[in-house]
């Protein structure tokens, strides 16, 4: 039990804009009222639901290879000294699983959405899910260049297609579904790319990468996901990648998605050195379509590493920069690329790539819409939301930081001309209870009674950045597991699953064809449910 | 200004991380500051004076006494004064540092400056690999100083260099200048095998006849003008590099083709050994 006393409470789920009123907690859960509880005072403080990450790479095969990739990275990072609350690691651009648990609830973000996880690593991933303390964790299934889905749209079979889904779902433990460069893996391994959204793809004669859009995303409204499909676009970071991305939002037509780091798909010009930002665009195009939800997927300068199912493009950006690469081909179902990266204010590329990112939290007017996400560790590793959180509150910083970019970068951008400020109660929107909604997680990202006990204290600060990256207190399920930086607690976090219906013969259908076509048999395939901590199996919802 | 002079007490079981034993660490502090210094004894925080005797305080001129061949990380970053040891030392001497001299009496462990600033290490014994050298994953290793060793190397010397000086009095063992993106090493007795491989620019200059690998060409012999001036910036650290025309003269092999790269070793042919071909 716990009260809460004196804090202005940011609640947006609830209209509650800094209003001063008590957070009460029992058993996990916020409750109207506690008798004789503990209480703390949080006079002077904001109060904040917990952060929720809508897209995050942190567990898995590809943060993994980026983790042994990069050691010159661990050295110089400031190191977790084994304590009695917490475990040895390394922070950086790559933090090991337990640090990533510190360094997110330090921060004051209690529940994180691992973005793209390949079934045949699945258990892979939920091990590291599993040492990920603290954070609730969900997943999403990386379904868009799977080829035994491929196969079916191929011939027509969207009935099959839907069961198959549903137990791949299932098999891998996810929660929701990703489309990463749809087709596109798959032709990477002819050496090929999916440029084209009506062009088959290479080895198929009818399946096109909006065919595969479509397919997913009806399958995913069939089932009745609370995840919308998390799409990734064709054409990931190509200057003039705009059309892909609006030619792939009209495609959907009118079906629900959530569009993953669109920063990366908003630019224009013919080339590297004509590329602008067409951030206003397709922010237009986000306001006057409701069916869409998107994170922001920003980059701030400084090093960092890439990693993404989309093989190609990381061969494209090893090429561009001479860096170390990596690149991983997961079988039948997808690939992955890794490469290191520098983000430099005076590359005109990435001086765009930041304003664009920005630009876009700014003119998507529906702060329900457009969520706080850097596509860790792709633009900036997510403990660098709190400088995000800063170029957005104040103008002045902003326009600072670009008071150094060149006449040439500045005529690329738009973010000059942006004068909005985001408020409190904003920020609050896009950092917790927008993302809880679009992920479709009822009892996380506000404060109302029966939410989830996840809540975050700051001191109130003029120094925005220092007062979002030192929370004064976070509470986990009730629990404070932080309190003025230090660690008090780690509580294992929560496996947020789905379990959507299928016909159980769709197995009689699957079998045979790891018989033909995979290493791995198809007994030892599923994620067994013994390998989640603390499942929570979430409703599917009706999407009519 | 007396020194502070540091003798090794108790030798640690396990390797013992020392970055402390630098003058921008103790420069400024007082005999009981000093003494309480945190030392990382594998896992666990220890004070320096559980190791060692401790005389002094306040100086940038340190004197290390023992065997300290499990000490790692021995002015680690330093960027002023003058650190010496007596006796042994271990792993990442001076590694990161940018200024001020170490000079050792003895042997020194592997990464003996790797990436490295400026500043000047030498040391009087063998010394072991990748001295000079950048650590496993970065893209660059020192970018100045000097380095001198007089006895013999391990593997991969300069691994990643791109700027400074590295001198080896013995021979060097494999892949001495590996990868290398500038900088010199001069190779006084030689090196083994694979010298200047996966090397893209910079200069290897080797006194004794080295194993070539099949990307180096032969491109010319002669008596390159830099290498005087050159001479004359080693003759400073008590080194001598042969340069006039009646002593002999260089081959120059330029490679290493399959990366490709614009390295160059100058192999030294004595006068003799030259009219002889």
């Amino acid at each position: 039990m716990l009260r809460i006393v004196g804090g202005q409470v940011y609640d947006p789920a609830h209209g509650i804009d800094g209003v001063v009123q008590d957070v009460c907690i029992q058993d996990g859960r916020i409750v109207e009222n506690v008798d004789a509880a503990p209480t703390i005072d949080a006079s002077g403080m904001i109060v904040f639901p917990g952060g929720v990450d809508v897209h995050t790479h942190v567990a898995g095969g590809s943060i993994n290879f980026a983790r042994a990739m990069t050691p010159e990275d661990h050295r110089r990072t400031t190191a977790f000294i084994r304590s009695q609350t917490n475990r040895a690691g390394v922070g950086g651009m790559t933090p090991t699983t337990f640090a990533t648990g510190y360094l997110y609830a330090g921060m004051g973000w209690t529940t994180v959405n691992e973005a793209a996880v390949p079934i045949l690593s699945a258990k892979h991933t939920h091990e590291e899910l599993r040492d990920i303390p603290i954070v609730d964790k969900s997943c999403c299934v990386l379904l868009a260049n799977n080829e035994i889905l491929l196969d079916l749209l191929e011939a027509g079979e969207m009935e099959r297609a839907r069961e198959v889904v549903a137990w791949q779902i299932w098999a891998s433990k996810a929660y929701g579904v990703k489309a990463v460069n749809p087709g596109g893996v798959a032709a990477w391994k002819y050496g090929k790319n999916a440029e084209q959204l009506s062009e088959p793809v290479d080895g198929y004669h009818k399946v096109t990468p909006a065919k595969i859009v479509a397919g997913l995303a009806q399958i995913v409204d069939d089932l009745g996901l609370p995840h919308p499909l998390h799409l990734h676009c064709n054409n990931l970071g190509v200057p003039g990648n705009l059309t892909t991305t609006l030619e792939t939002m009209q495609n959907l037509d009118g079906r629900r998605a959530h569009m993953a780091h669109l920063q990366y798909h908003a630019y224009g010009g013919d080339d590297w050195s004509t590329m602008r930002s067409e951030a206003p665009q397709l922010a237009d195009y986000m306001n006057a379509h409701r069916n869409f939800t998107t994170d922001a997927g920003a980059v701030l300068f400084g090093d960092t590493v890439t990693i993404t199912a989309d093989g190609p493009w990381q061969h494209l950006l090893y090429k561009l920069t001479g860096r170390k690469w990596g690149n991983l081909d997961v079988e039948n179902e997808t690939g992955c690329g890794i490469v290191p990266y520098t983000y430099r204010p005076t590359n005109l590329v990435n001086a765009v790539q930041w304003a664009v990112g920005l630009e876009l939290l700014l003119l998507i007017d529906d702060p329900w819409r457009v969520f706080l996400t850097t596509d860790h560790p792709n633009g900036a590793c997510f403990w660098r939301y709190p400088e995000i959180i800063q170029l957005l509150m104040c103008r002045d910083f902003r326009r600072d930081c670009m008071a150094g970019q060149s006449d040439k970068a500045l005529s690329r951008i738009h973010l000059p001309d942006i004068d909005r400020e985001y408020t409190l109660y904003e920020i609050a929107t896009i950092t917790s209870a927008g993302p809880a909604r679009a992920l479709g997680l009822p009892r996380k990202g506000h404060l109302g009674v029966g939410a989830d006990a996840d809540v975050v204290i700051y001191d109130q600060d003029d120094d925005v950045a220092r007062m979002f990256g030192h929370p004064r207190y976070v509470i986990k399920g009730g629990e404070i597991v932080i309190e003025d930086g230090d660690i008090r607690a780690t509580p294992e976090g929560r496996g947020l699953l789905v379990r959507p219906p299928h016909d159980e013969q769709i197995e009689a259908f699957l079998r045979p064809l790891f018989e033909d076509y995979y290493t791995m048999s198809f007994d030892n395939y599923s994620v067994e449910m013994e390998r989640i901590q603390q499942p929570e199996i979430c409703d599917c919802i009706d999407t009519e | 200004m007396s020194a502070i002079r540091l003798t090794l007490k108790e030798q640690p079981g396990v390797p013992l991380e020392t970055e402390v034993l630098s003058p921008d660490a103790l420069a400024d502090l007082a005999h009981d500051e000093i003494r309480s210094l945190p030392v990382q004894l594998g896992k666990r925080r220890r004070r320096l004076d559980d190791f060692f005797e401790i005389e002094g305080e306040r100086s940038d001129e340190i004197e290390v006494h023992g065997d300290l061949s499990l000490l790692k990380w021995i002015g680690r970053g330093m960027s002023r004064g003058r650190l010496t040891i007596h006796g042994n030392v271990g792993m990442h001497l001076g590694a990161y540092m940018t200024g001020g001299s170490i000079e050792v009496h003895g042997d020194a462990g592997d990464w003996v400056g790797a990436e490295m600033g400026d500043g000047l290490i030498s040391v009087h014994g063998n010394a072991g690999g990748q001295i000079g050298a950048a650590y496993r994953g970065s893209p660059t290793g020192m970018r100045g100083g000097t380095i001198v060793i007089d006895g013999s190397t391990g593997l991969e010397v300069g691994m990643r260099m791109k700027k400074g000086t590295i001198v080896i009095g013995d021979t060097a063992k494999d892949f001495a200048g590996l990868q290398m993106k500038g900088g010199n090493i001069v190779l006084l007795a030689g090196a083994e095998l694979r010298t200047g491989a996966w090397m893209i620019r910079g200069t290897i200059i080797s006194l004794k006849p080295i194993a070539m690998l099949p990307t180096f060409r032969l491109a010319r012999s002669y008596n390159p003008e830099f290498l005087r001036l050159y001479a004359r910036f080693l003759s400073g650290l008590g080194i001598t590099l042969p340069c006039a025309a009646d002593e002999g003269r260089y081959d120059l092999y330029s490679g290493d083709v399959s990366v490709p790269g614009k390295g160059e070793i100058f192999v030294w042919q004595p006068a003799e050994a030259a009219a002889s071909r």
